[in-house]
């Protein structure tokens, strides 16, 4: 008992260090469940590929390919918490895309005066993009929260909508070359390099033994038991661990040394005899992670994200609680529109051009994602890293028959199975921990 | 003449046509505890709500120690120190007891995050009053039994310093010790001066703990009668009957004159 429980009774901290180890267990299993299923899916594809699919160069690949779904998979996790559903999140994107590439390569520097090159116009353009994802987004949660238009319905016609409406914007044309800042979202095309990628990956080990830490004292300074420092401890170990080791990989995958050669001459020099540099992590990626932080943070910690999984749990309940459960749908939706802008951003810099198809089918993606991470559709159970886990199984599972040569429509059937099978073992995981209770 | 803690005065509520209140009033003073009988669709529970916030009258007015108020909506009805115990209990049974109890209310950090460690210490301290062997502080409200789940309802409505308190059949999901343990609830935070409306289907209970009680029948308000005066058979018959003991024939009620004809 020497770990701080003195001021509570023995008996109660005893009482609350079990229940937060069953916890602990239960939010690992289904947890372990999907990061299990990922480490099968790729040692497997990495066997039949003869070790392919296990190198840097490929998991680069990977986390960049994952990046727009999972952006958007985050934000459908409170949608679908909130027993909604958004189908338009595709056609949301292609809008939000057309509008950021119509700013940079028309509007800004022509209408407006500012020529191509003016170091604003991809912000401003970006910002602008932003905006339309958020009102569009706002408009159909105002739809379906104050006018109680089903959101099947209301995200079906926003499907086709929100598709055309980009498809008009830009009279159905591919938009580009897009601004070079605007590009370092894409991915391949802006990376932080060895350094700061190493920078970076030790500040989000120390940020999440930290948050640990702070959690524990805080339990411990309002009298309640906590886990034993073991397992504190070894979930540090585990976390920090992992993040240094996928920055690791990153890092090992180098530039080829044509385009390093290229890269150099693009600035006036020669490539030195012997010259090295890693990719490191990609910007895109970064930016998913500061996402996927924040959401946790919004679905844990504030007020929002309280209301958001109340009202899935019970919409009843939620309203006579005060809580204003109409203007509440508004902020989700426009919170996913948002985000569609955001991954908006990074599709089209990944492609670096605006295309008349982007986004097409993302709304299955996204929703796959969000499910086979464990989002119910049932309504108030979801969470953030499980979608991006989600997206991540998803993408692997693409790439992997991609690689190993399967053909496109075994592809699909492949992907539409899985789906339905991760959504069939959740009930029965569901069903087993009902029981259990 | 003390001013009655709440007034309701001609409320009127109807569904699609359905009258489901109908010009009913009724009242409550400090430390009292009044109970609303009646049957099933009698429009106890519609009445109620309107004081809740969950609906709004067509008509009629409501008044709090005196004074008019404005009940919109349930934030409105807190405001007031309004605390209503539902039926259906009204959880959110994917979240816990604590983030149950402080739902709307929630405790927040100087940096306008949610509290969570402090809501649970307050929420361990009032259940270590209300319900001493509650210990399910992780488990979503999902896994507690039904007196538990109550017990956080009761927590939820006790908590925030009510004057006033609703509660709709807080016991017909209960087994005979939580329904005593209810009960002497009641009595304690009736002592403290706070004023309930007792919703019920128990004629025992409502004879046991209320100090007036107001039968509705159809809609309409039978009459309001101190429980001093009357019998089990009394409130029987105004409940079955919609006659008021003591009136005769067709059955005048006090407030309404035409309230009781059926």
């Amino acid at each position: 008992m020497s770990d701080g429980t003195a001021t509570a009774p023995p008996e109660r901290a005893e009482m609350g260090r079990r229940a937060g180890f069953l916890q602990l267990l239960e939010v690992d299993m289904r947890l372990l469940g999907m990061i299990g299923a990922f480490a099968v899916l790729a040692i497997g594809f990495d066997l039949i590929t003869g070790g392919r699919f296990l190198t840097p160069r490929n998991i680069f690949n990977l986390t960049i390919q994952t990046v727009s779904v999972a952006i958007m998979a985050t934000g459908m996790v409170f949608v679908i918490v909130t027993r909604n559903i958004d189908l338009s999140v595709g056609s949301l994107l292609a809008t939000s895309s057309a509008v950021m590439a119509v700013m940079q390569t028309d509007i800004l520097p022509n209408a407006l005066g500012l020529g191509l090159e003016h170091p604003l116009i991809p912000w401003l353009a970006i910002a602008a993009g932003l905006m339309t994802g958020a009102l569009i987004g706002a408009f159909q949660g105002w739809l379906v929260g104050y006018l109680t238009i089903p959101a099947f319905i209301v995200t079906l016609g926003g499907l086709l909508v929100w598709r055309n409406v980009a498809w008009y914007l830009t009279s159905g044309q591919t938009i580009g070359p897009l601004h070079r800042t605007f590009l370092i979202f894409g991915g391949t095309n802006g990376t932080l390099g060895a350094a700061a990628s190493w920078a970076i990956g030790i500040l989000l080990a120390a940020g999440a033994i930290f948050g640990l830490w702070i959690a524990r004292r805080a339990r411990r300074a309002h009298g309640f038991g906590v886990k034993p420092l073991w397992a504190e401890v070894f979930t540090g170990l585990l976390l920090s661990g992992a993040i240094i080791g996928f920055i690791a990989t990153l890092n090992a995958y180098e530039i080829p040394a044509r385009r390093l050669k290229r890269l150099f001459e693009a600035e006036g020099k020669t490539l030195p005899e012997g010259y090295t540099a890693a990719y490191g992590l990609p910007v895109s990626v970064l930016l998913l992670i500061v996402i996927a932080i924040a959401m946790t943070l919004i679905a844990r910690r504030t007020r929002f994200g309280r209301y958001v999984y109340a009202m899935g749990g019970n919409p009843e309940a939620a309203a006579l609680s005060g809580i204003n459960t109409r203007l509440l749908t508004v902020k989700v939706f426009a919170l996913m529109g948002f985000l569609c802008a955001l991954s908006a951003v990074v599709a089209s810099a990944r492609l670096t051009y605006h295309s008349n198809d982007i986004g097409t089918l993302d709304e299955l993606r996204v929703i796959a994602a969000a499910v086979i991470g464990g989002t119910a559709l049932s309504g108030g159970f979801g969470t953030i890293h499980g979608a991006i886990l989600g997206a991540l199984i998803m993408q692997s599972l693409q790439s992997g028959m991609a690689m190993v040569g399967v053909d496109a429509p075994l592809q699909n059937i492949v992907v539409g199975s899985v789906l339905v099978l991760a959504v069939w073992i959740d009930i029965l995981y569901r069903r087993k921990l009902g029981e259990r209770k | 003449m003390k001013t009655p803690l709440v007034e309701m005065r001609d409320i009127s509520v109807s569904f699609g046509g359905v009258k489901a209140v109908d010009h009913v009033s009724v009242d409550l003073y400090p430390g009292e505890v009044v109970g609303l009988l009646g049957h099933n669709g009698a429009g106890k529970s519609t009445l109620i709500k309107v004081l809740s916030g969950a609906y709004q009258a067509d008509a009629g007015e409501i008044f709090i120690n005196g004074e008019k108020a404005r009940i919109n909506n349930p934030r409105d009805a807190r405001a007031c120190n309004i605390e209503t115990i539902y039926q259906t209990l009204a959880l959110a049974d994917n979240l816990d007891a604590a983030s149950n109890l402080f739902l709307g209310r929630e405790i927040t950090t100087p940096l306008g995050l949610t509290d969570d460690r402090a809501m649970e210490a307050e929420a361990r301290r009032i259940m270590a009053r209300l319900n001493p062997n509650f210990r399910k502080f992780a488990a979503p409200v999902s896994a507690l039994s039904g007196g538990q789940r109550q017990s956080v309802a009761i927590a939820r409505a006790v908590y925030f310093n009510a004057r006033i308190l609703i509660m709709d059949e807080p016991t017909a999901a209960l087994g005979p010790q939580e329904t005593k343990m209810v009960a002497e609830l009641i009595m304690q935070l009736k002592s403290e001066g706070i004023g309930i409306f007792l919703i019920s289907h128990d004629i025992h209970e409502v004879m046991a703990l209320c100090d007036r009680a107001s039968v509705m029948k159809n809609g309409r308000l039978v009459g309001t009668v101190r429980i001093e005066d009357v019998s089990d058979d009394d409130l029987l018959s105004m409940i079955i009957l919609g006659k008021q003991p003591g009136k005769g024939g067709e059955g005048e009620a006090v407030e309404m004159p035409d309230a009781a004809r059926i």
